[in-house]
């Protein structure tokens, strides 16, 4: 995965990793909260670490509208395409 | 029926909890006595989790307002502010609260929760930013979704990460809105509020403090954690409730602002539902002057504040990171919570259990709080109860002179 060249999906894979027991296995279509089992307010705490990894903001709104691990990778690109 | 599908796992959770003998979150006092004692299924219990810091609910001249209030001007405004609901009391509330603060504006909303709905939709509009601490209220969270600014969280109580945010603000246009508390509702520590203040001087952002477990509390004269930091002149609008120190049930908003005021007729949450009733006002009223009048009571709340917290740290249990008139117990699980709320319970102990997603970080507290009104001899009573119940559940060592962590 490091070699993929995409640091949004590589920071979004690593901060999820640290925050779900490490036997979860993890692809685009893993739904964040009936799959890994992250509450509203975990997966808030677990996108500081992806802001702070990627030097950006993501909006309250747009976390809330993230189902899937590919939804939040597609909106973190999204933000970067607005910035 | 599939509408409440949704809360499945909460649902199976509150059942659980409803089938248990005391259920923490649906607890009904038959009768209250005092600030600091109730009845509870006939038996007499000493309360350590209300928000009633200056004990002021049974306040003889705040009830006697509230007496004379309610004779004089009925039970109720049956309007809202721009209608038929301000009554002289409201206006003479707002010029007492502005005269309290030394601030040019002062707003009354019907609840706490309403004041941070009502300034905090309508001072952020669209293409400004809304930054809050993580650990905000949920009527912060609320209050920032029912406007249409961009809203991004900070982490808790650090100046760095919110000058991080603010940096990637800098070159868009809008105002950028800073949201923190003064103390706060769960682990009861305060924020950094000097270093906070530096930062937005430094990104020209407008600062919002929410006071509401700070007022009356903190500060010289009780202004709260922007007094006692020494940086008012920084903060461009503490939001405040009148549900806790003050005793009764309301919000408000003081500001120096330019054009402050056109939030009453902009301000939804403001405008669009009752206004409260004289006898509230005359109460909180009451309870301000008081509030105002005798220091000792706060100085009396810091004693406590600081009794209990040094009483719980030396039995062993982990404490939030200051001694605040809010003392919460961080337990292993919400289990441990429950065993040992209910076990102080039945001891006649009252405390709170509070869990996620009210707490920060998905931590399970016991959470108590400290009145002015206790005596000493009740906080030494209460700390007993913990003892006890402590080790009875197994989350304190058993020997006495224990300081280092749980058997848990
Ligand atoms: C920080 C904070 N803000 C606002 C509120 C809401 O106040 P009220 O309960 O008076 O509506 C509370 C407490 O409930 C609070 O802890």
């Amino acid at each position: 995965m490091s070699d993929s060249a995409d640091p949004i999906r590589d920071a979004v894979y690593r901060a999820l990793r640290a925050s779900v027991d490490s036997d979860v296995a993890l692809n685009d279509k893993t739904n964040i909260r009936a799959e890994l089992g992250l509450t509203s307010v975990a997966i808030m705490d677990f996108v500081f670490e992806i802001e702070d990894e990627l030097d950006l903001s993501i909006p309250l709104d747009r976390i809330a509208e993230v189902e899937t691990v590919g939804d939040l990778v597609a909106t973190i690109r999204a933000l970067e395409r607005e910035g | 029926m599939a509408l409440f599908d949704q809360y499945g796992s909460l649902m199976a959770g509150y059942r659980g909890l409803s089938s248990r003998e005391f259920n923490p979150f649906d607890i009904a006092f038959d009768a209250i006595l005092s600030p600091t004692e109730a009845i509870l299924r006939g038996r007499k219990i000493l309360l350590l989790g209300t928000n009633n810091y200056l004990g002021l609910t049974h306040d003889p001249a705040v009830t006697a307002a509230a007496i004379e209030a309610t004779r004089q001007l009925g039970s109720g405004t049956t309007g809202s502010r721009i209608a038929n609901g301000s009554y002289a009391g409201h206006r003479d509330l707002e010029r007492a609260l502005a005269a309290f603060y030394q601030r040019r504006h002062a707003m009354v909303f019907t609840t706490g929760y309403q004041a941070n709905l009502g300034i905090l939709s309508a001072i952020a509009g669209k293409g400004d930013h809304l930054i809050l601490d993580a650990d905000s209220h949920a009527s912060i969270y609320d209050g920032a979704r029912l406007g249409l600014a961009e809203v991004t969280r900070f982490r808790h109580n650090d100046p760095d990460d919110l000058a991080r945010r603010l940096g990637r603000l800098a070159d868009l246009p809008g105002d950028k809105i800073v949201v923190v508390e003064g103390i706060y509702s769960m682990l009861g520590d305060t924020a950094p509020l000097r270093e906070f203040a530096e930062v937005k001087r430094a990104y020209h952002a407008v600062l919002v403090v929410d006071e509401a477990h700070s007022l009356g509390v903190l500060g010289e004269t009780g202004r709260g954690l922007a007094e006692a930091a020494g940086v008012e002149a920084d903060v461009d609008c503490i939001v405040g409730t009148f549900s806790k120190s003050l005793g009764g049930v309301g919000g408000f908003c003081v500001s120096d602002l330019e054009g402050f005021e056109v939030l009453r007729v902009t301000s939804r949450p403001y405008m669009f539902t009752a206004s409260l009733p004289p006898t509230v006002i005359a109460a909180t009223t009451a309870a301000l002057q008081v509030l105002r009048s005798r220091p000792e009571l706060r100085q009396r709340l810091t004693e406590h504040a600081k009794r209990l917290y040094r009483g719980l740290a030396g039995l062993g249990f982990e404490l939030g990171p200051e001694p605040n008139p809010i003392v919460s117990a961080i337990m292993p699980n919400p289990e441990a919570a429950f065993a040992l709320w209910t076990r102080l319970l039945e001891a006649g102990l009252y405390t709170n259990v509070s869990l996620p997603p009210a707490t920060p970080k998905g931590l399970a507290l016991l959470r108590s709080s400290v009145s002015a009104a206790h005596s000493r001899e009740q906080v030494d009573a209460a700390i007993a109860m913990f003892a006890e119940a402590g080790r009875a559940v197994g989350l304190i060592a058993p020997a006495r002179t224990s300081s280092a962590g749980g058997a848990l």
